[in-house]
This record gives C-alpha cells, structure tokens and sequence, in this order.
C-alpha cells in the first residue's frame, strides 16, 4: 500500500477530486479541486500550500560533515554559510548526474540534505572513515510548501521570529505558534516562497495553524499539477522528466552532464577534490553538445497548425512530461521534456533538450504537434530560462 | 515648423490606450490625453474608502482580444486575468441552480431541476459553440460596408461570406433565429428551468435598454461561448488589482513603447480647418496639433461635444444623435466585513459539501431567479424608474486576488440593471440613495447578513457614470449593442470603418465595431486603419 502522509488525516478530506498521484513510495494530492487553475494562481497570486512530505532527507552531521558533502556535492559546501542552503546536483565518477536537491547548513557541523531519489546508501559509501553520522530522516520529518506573494504574511502571523529577515536561500529555527520548525526560503515554484520542515508529531497541527492564518489571504491547499505548471515557468528540472539519474539511465546516451541540463553554474572545479571532477573538467574543456533552454511556441503557428483541421488550439491544462522531438527544417535537433500553457505569461511554453549549434538563444525552430493525430510542427524560439522570474523571489 | 507628434489620441480608456500604443508600435509619435487624474476610463479601480479596491466601473474582463494581449505583450506589463469559474442562481424560495467550471457538476445542477434540459444544455452548448466560432472572427475583422461598391468592401464580404458558407445548414438557421429573436424566446425553444433561463437570458440584457422579452436581446447569449474558445487566453476573469490593472498594463506597454500619457488634461474641442482635423484645444486653454487625430470617446462626445456640428454633413450628425446611447444599468460597490451567507447556502450544501459556499463566492452571483423577475425589473425602467427588485451581477473581488481589501475584509462588486439615465423626475442624491437602498433590500432578502456586515457603500447612478467616465447617458458600452447599432452600422451608416466625415481624424472607442466589454478590438483595428490610410 502507499503511505500516507503525516498531513493525510488533513488533506484527504480536501482532496475533492480524488486526484491522486504518487511521488516516492507516497500518496501525494494532484489537485484537490477537479482542475489545478485556481492552485496555480494561488501560487502566483496568493500563497498555496503543498504538502512535500515525499521528499527525501537526511542529517549528515559530525565534524567531517562539510567534507563529505563537499566530496560528494559539485556545488563548494564549504561555502555553505551556517543558516544557508545551496541548491546542487551530484554526480558519479563520470560526472554524469545523479539526482539534485538541497544542502542546508543549519550549524557549523550539521546539514539537513533533501532529494528527489533515494541517497542514504550513496552518501554512507562516500562517508566511510569520516567523522559523521547520516541519518535518514524521510520519514521522520514532515514537510510543507509555503509558496506565493502572501506566503511571508501569513508565516509572520504565526512566528515568534520576524520572517521578514530571512533572505532568499536562508534557513532557520522558527517556533511557530508552539511548534518547533525549520523554515527555509526554498521551493519549487520561482516565487516568493519557504519550505517548513518538522517532526511528524508536529504535523497535523501545523498544517491547521497555516491554513487558519492564511485563511485572509487566500492560502489554498495545491497539488503536484499546479506545481509542474509553476516549476516549468521557473526553468527547474524535474529528475526522471527532464533528465535520467545516471543510476537509472539503461544506456549511455540518457545520462546527464550538469553542463547538458544547464546545471554547469553548480560545478565548482577550483575546489578540493569531488566526486566526478576529472571528468567534469574534460566536459567542460570539451564543451557539450546538449544544451537544457526554453522554447517560446509561437501562437499564431500554433493557431495555424489546428486551423488545418479546422480547430482551435487546446493547450490549457495541465503540463505535459512526454518527450516530443524538435527539428531544425526538417533535421531532428532535440526534443521536448515537458511543457505547458503558462496561464501568466499567456504563452505555450517548452523545456528542451537541444544540439548544439541549434539551441543558442533566438534560434528559430520547429516543435511537433499532434494534432487530428496528425504530426505537425509549429514555429518555436530558444529563449533563456527561467521563463517567469518575479522579483518577489529574492526580495 | 513639424508637429511634435503625429498623432493625438483623446482619451485615455482602454481603447485610446491600445489604439496609440499600435499606432507607437509603428513608429508613430503619438499623445494620449486623458481627463482624469488616472488612465484607464470606465476600466479603472479605485481606493474609494480606505484599505478597499474597488473596480468601479467595468468589473469582468470579457473577450480582451487574445492578439491584443500578444502583440502588446500585456503580461509582461503585469496583466494577469484570474479565474471566475463559476455561477451561482439564488432563488426566492431559497434554492439555487449553479453553473461550476466542470462540466459534469453543471449537468448535476441542472438534472436536479430538469432532466430534460440536463440533456439539453449539451445540445445548446454544443451549437452555441458552433456559431460562436463563425461569428468570432468578426471581432477582429473590419466591418465591409453592403452598399459600397468597392473591391475592398466586397472582398471583405466575400470573406464574412466563406465564414457562413462553412457552417452546417443547422446552425445557419439557428444564428438567424438568434439574431432575431428575444433572449426569452430562444432560451424557451430549448429549456424549462426557471431559474436557468432566468440567468441566461440575463447576458442579453446587460448594457441595453431592453428586456429580456424583447427581439434582439438572443445574440448576446453567443458572447459567453466565444471567450471559450479564446479559452488559454482566459478572455473571461478578473483582472489581478481589479478593472484598473487591465488599463495599467496597457498604459505600461504604450510607454514602453513611447507614447506619452497626459493626465488632467482635458480635451475641449478638435481643431478643424477645411474639413481636415488637425488638433485639439485644452480646456486650460492649450492647443496642440498633429498630423492625426483619435477620438476614444463615445460617438455623441465625440461628434455632437468635441466637434463643430457645421463641420459635419447633417445625415451623419443626424445619424449620430439617433444613436442610442441610453444608460440602464449602475454600480453598487461595498465594503464588507464578512461575507454574505446566503439562505440558500443550506440547499447548496446539502446537494454538494461543506465547501460548495466557497466556492459559489469565489463566482458570480447572479440575482436572476426567473425570466419573469427580469422583465418586471424591466416594466419599472420602461416608464421611467429605477427597478424595485433589480437584476444583479455581483462578485466579490477581494476573494479572487486578497489585495483588494485588508485581511479578513471584503469587496463586492454589484452590477445593477435597470436603472434609467433618464429618471421620472431626474436624478439627485437623494433619489441615489434610494436606488442603493432598492439594491440592498433586494440582496437582503437572498443574503439576510448583508445590511450588518456593510462598512461603506458606493452608489453609482447611469448619471453619476456620466459624470465620471464622460460615458454619454451612462451607457456602459459607450452606445448600445442592439442589432441596429453594429457591425457596418456602428456608429452610423458608412463610418463604421473607424473613419469620420472629417479627414485626419478617427474614431476608435466602443462606440466603433465591435464595441463593448473590454475587447480593446476597436482601438486595434482603428490604429491597422489609420495606418493603412498613410500608405
């Protein structure tokens, strides 16, 4: 059976369209309302509220935390301040990526870690001699997403602490109400939003006490759909969607460099030795074919596409994570990994894979539509990522 | 010595704004001059009382043309259009019919008054549907004038006449019958559910002076349909910030791409020399001049106010004061401090959940129990009075984007109809007051709350919009949308080409074909015009 949550006795009863999907062994709401819209605009708009709980983490702690995570991150986490959290990839010996996720330094030697995949074996195989503990904590530790333009509000109405001094990619300690939490400034959605980490026990009483302060600023409970939509418009990476972990990759050609998923400002070869270093400088000196860029599809070929069959485009909805191919003329140059209608941008926006020298910026391309069941293409543009970037975020 | 600008467009509405902005696009040099103190015209919001938005005028987004909001890239000028997926029918007896965004729960609704036209409503859609995808490119389209024997008028028929060619034969006869019947009339033809057709119909009468029982009033039921197709663009919502928000990003991109927006700067008359406009006069006394000029005002400002009737030919100034422009409807904006509870919350939660109220709140409310409930609204406006019981569109803004009142506090906007321009005995504070207690007495007897939980009231008579906007009569769509009054016909006869009697000087509100909503097509399509003028 798929577990549930620590929040389930809360969100079950939400979950209006019994739209479930699974993330990471666990029960996790699509949407609660029968379409994501209005979750989706309360992320942009207002503050909505996601339950992450699915997530895996872990504490690495000991004198020697920095340097295992140092060892195993491309990212320099000797760098991590303490009360900083750094966004980075990991990779294998031939600098292929194997997940991504967060490393936060909440003191001098103790780190909470999230990812997508499961870690606890890697990081213990490359821990091994140090002076550190790894704890998986995945299923100790409850989660949630605060996210949007009111979600400071409706925390600083419930914190002992000022949120209002807590920068973009911080972390800290926050009782809030009476319940002990970490906040850190992180999320998945490019908008001004934290993440609320605690002990399960604290769970069902944390997610009551935000949805009571939110009440007045119109927090609404979001699932995955709506999250998708948001994470396509901030350019973020989706493991298994928009990349395979070289763990999973069958062959050679699915694995990933960061320099290919437009990660490369993560790798950091002027510090100490890391894993997949020799490599990732050879990468880097050789350059990659593949670049990780936005697609802008051009609406008026769009409407031409669907007018052929006498239709209108249909592209609202939900996001879509099917590889779709792009060609230059009439050569295959690259394909999509996922893709939406951006309802704020009014745009039908791609995330692509694309060769080189095809996916500099303002190339012209050709992305395929199946329209009628018919393959078309529409006109589309390399543009830069993220596509929607508000400057509440780091605000 | 050359003009500093090549164009002046008069008044700063959401046409004026879009229309200068196209014309800058093509590298004109152009002056928008606007009245008030802010842009926007009848698509403004405002503080009124403190801590409160309201959109005070103009309230819904409807049918905001998809290429306008592309080519003047107007979400990067921060236009955002939330949802309002749904609508929610109160009835006297406390019951309720709702229309939801799925289309499955709609069905739910309906079935529990009908089943027939549970069935029905599909059928209705789908052929709604049709027609509005044949209709829908005549918004974008300039009107061909039928008795000008020009290539040009001609082609454009032909092109009218390919749209209506590729319709089956069914749906040409109901567009027919659409285009003539009353919204009463048709809507009987299909379904039995009083409160249902009550609520539908109402979309016929919004903006005119006719109820819904009178001939004409049926066409307007296609508008709904079409903002579906337009459905990614969201043509149909409510713009983030309010009305306002819709004409702040239009002034946005007209900046950007250099128009400059003069504010307080009222016009008091175009300059005409031999039959050729060629500036305006301020009312504090400046002139300035330009190669072009556009008028955004509503036709009987614009020809029987701005301009010298002696510079006009006498069938066109006749023409132009037969254009109805009859004020029906006002506004009623509160501040509320908590929400209504309507009495017929229980019957909704009792077919649905607990959170069906939410929801119905987060739509529209609808006060259009029955056909009958209307055209009696109607009766009262026919001689002269404001409506007793009202018909009212209402939506409460602050639940949609929680800007637009304090936390925990709302705003409700409330669309009144009929209340007429021209009242027996005139209108004066007094007489405005009472129309607001009308309104209120009326909500009360569906949302009894109501009358305690109101902070302040903003009473807006078709006079006090007159007064504010410049809107003649009050009419919200700056001229009626009744048959008679658009497509070639809009504003009159041979100038519905957003053209004028006089030469160098246009006109591009929605006074001009398509008119109406907040499309923006007649600013568009009259800058394409003017632009093709100068080749």
């Amino acid at each position: 059976m798929l577990r549930h949550t620590p929040f389930h006795s809360r969100t079950a009863p939400l979950c209006e369209g019994q739209n479930w999907r699974r993330w990471a062994g666990y029960l996790a709401a699509g949407s609660y309302e029968l379409t994501h819209e209005r979750e989706y605009w309360a992320i942009r708009n207002a503050a909505a509220l996601l339950d992450v709980t699915p997530l895996y983490k872990y504490v690495v702690q000991g004198p020697d935390a920095a340097r295992v995570l140092n060892h195993i991150m491309t990212r320099d986490i000797a760098k991590c301040a303490v009360g900083q959290v750094m966004y980075t990839p990991w990779c294998d010996d031939d600098g292929k990526v194997l997940d991504d996720g967060t490393v936060h330094r909440r003191a001098e030697d103790l780190f909470f870690v999230t990812s997508a995949d499961p870690n606890y074996l890697w990081f213990c195989e490359n821990a091994q001699g140090m002076r550190v503990t790894i704890e998986d904590v995945s299923d100790a530790t409850a989660a949630l997403s605060l996210q949007g333009p009111n979600s400071r509000k409706i925390l600083n109405r419930l914190a002992a602490g000022i949120l209002d001094g807590l920068g973009y990619f911080r972390t800290t300690p926050m009782q809030l109400r009476e319940l002990p939490t970490v906040i850190s400034r992180t999320g998945y959605t490019g908008d001004l939003g934290y993440e609320i980490w605690t002990e399960n026990q604290y769970a069902e009483p944390l997610w009551d006490a935000l949805m009571q302060a939110g009440e007045d600023y119109g927090i609404t409970p979001m699932g995955i759909l709506a999250l998708d939509v948001a994470r396509i418009e901030a350019g973020l990476i989706l493991i298994e969607t928009d990349y395979t972990s070289a763990r999973r990759a069958r062959i050679e050609g699915q694995k990933s460099s960061p320099y290919e998923i437009n990660l490369g400002w993560t790798v950091n070869l002027d510090k100490g030795n890391f894993i997949g270093k020799r490599a990732l400088a050879q990468h880097k000196k050789r350059g990659s074919d593949w670049q990780f860029v936005g697609l802008d599809v051009d609406w008026v070929a769009l409407e031409n596409v669907y007018a052929q069959e006498g239709l209108h485009p249909a592209v609202a909805g939900p996001a879509w994570r099917q590889s779709t191919p792009v060609y230059a003329d009439d050569k295959w140059v690259g394909y999509g990994s996922s893709g939406c209608w951006s309802p704020i941008l009014k745009k039908y926006i791609v995330l692509a894979h694309i060769q080189a020298p095809y996916n500099e910026i303002g190339t012209n391309l050709n992305l395929e539509v199946t329209v009628e069941h018919k393959r078309k293409q529409a006109a589309a543009t390399v543009v830069k990522t993220p596509f929607y970037d508000p400057a509440r975020k780091k605000k | 010595m050359a003009n500093p600008f090549d164009v002046i467009v008069i008044g700063g509405g959401h046409n004026g704004l879009i229309n200068a902005a196209y014309l800058a696009r093509a590298r004109k040099k152009v002056m928008v001059l606007e009245r008030r103190h802010l842009v926007g015209g009848a698509a403004v919001t405002e503080e009124i009382f403190p801590g409160y938005k309201f959109s005070e005028f103009s309230y819904v987004v409807s049918l905001l043309r998809p290429e306008i909001i592309r080519e003047l890239e107007l979400a990067k000028h921060g236009l955002e259009i939330l949802p309002l997926p749904s609508t929610f029918t109160p009835t006297l007896d406390h019951d309720y019919i709702a229309f939801w965004d799925d289309h499955d729960e709609t069905r739910r609704e309906i079935y529990r008054h009908s089943p027939h036209d549970a069935d029905a409503y599909d059928d209705y859609g789908f052929q709604m549907y049709q027609m509005a995808k044949a209709i829908r490119p005549i918004l974008s389209m300039i009107p061909p004038d039928p008795a000008a024997l020009s290539f040009t008028e001609l082609r454009r028929l032909l092109q009218l006449g390919q749209f209506a060619r590729s319709l089956p034969e069914k749906t040409i006869y109901q567009l027919y019958k659409l285009m003539t019947m009353s919204a009463a009339d048709f809507l009987d033809e299909w379904f039995d559910c009083v409160p249902l057709k009550g609520t539908k119909t109402a979309s016929g009468i919004i903006g005119t002076f006719m109820g819904p029982r009178s001939p004409g009033t049926a066409y307007v039921l296609l508008h709904h349909y079409m903002g579906e197709i337009d459905g990614a663009f969201r043509a149909w919502g409510f713009a983030k910030g309010g009305t306002g928000g819709v004409s702040e990003a239009i002034a946005s991109s007209a900046r950007a791409l250099g128009v400059e927006i003069r504010l307080s700067a009222p016009v008091s008359r175009v300059i005409v020399r031999n039959g050729r406009a060629v500036g305006v006069a301020l009312e504090n006394g400046d002139d300035l001049y330009a190669d072009t000029i556009v008028s955004s005002l509503d036709p009987k400002r614009t020809f029987l106010k701005l301009v010298d009737e002696k510079e006009l030919p006498d069938d066109f100034v006749d023409s132009i004061r037969r254009f109805k422009t009859r004020g029906s409807s006002g506004k009623v904006n509160l501040a509320l401090s908590e929400l209504p509870r309507f009495a017929a919350f229980e019957s909704l939660v009792r077919h649905n959940d607990s959170a069906a109220p939410m929801r119905a709140l987060r739509g529209a409310v609808s006060i259009s129990p029955s056909i009958e409930y209307i055209e009696r609204a109607f009766d009262d406006a026919k001689y002269g009075n404001f409506s007793q019981r009202p018909y009212m569109d209402m939506i409460i803004p602050s639940l949609i984007d929680p800007q637009m009142a304090p936390p925990g506090k709302h705003v409700m906007s409330i669309f009144v109809q009929y209340a007429p321009y021209n009242l027996n005995g005139g209108w004066n504070d007094a007489r405005r007051e009472a129309f607001g207690d009308a309104v209120i007495n009326t909500l009360a007897e569906f949302a009894p709350n109501i009358k305690s939980a109101i902070l302040h009231r903003q009473v807006l008579t078709p006079w006090d919009v007159e007064e504010i906007t410049g809107l003649t009569e009050g009419n919200i769509f700056a001229g009626e949308l009744a048959l008679h009054q658009l497509f070639f016909l809009r504003p009159a006869p041979r100038w519905g080409s957003y053209r004028t009697p006089l030469r160098h000087f246009y006109q591009c509100g929605s006074g001009t074909h398509p008119g109406g909503g907040i499309m923006g097509a007649g600013g568009r399509l009259a800058a394409l015009e003017i632009l093709k003028d100068e080749k």
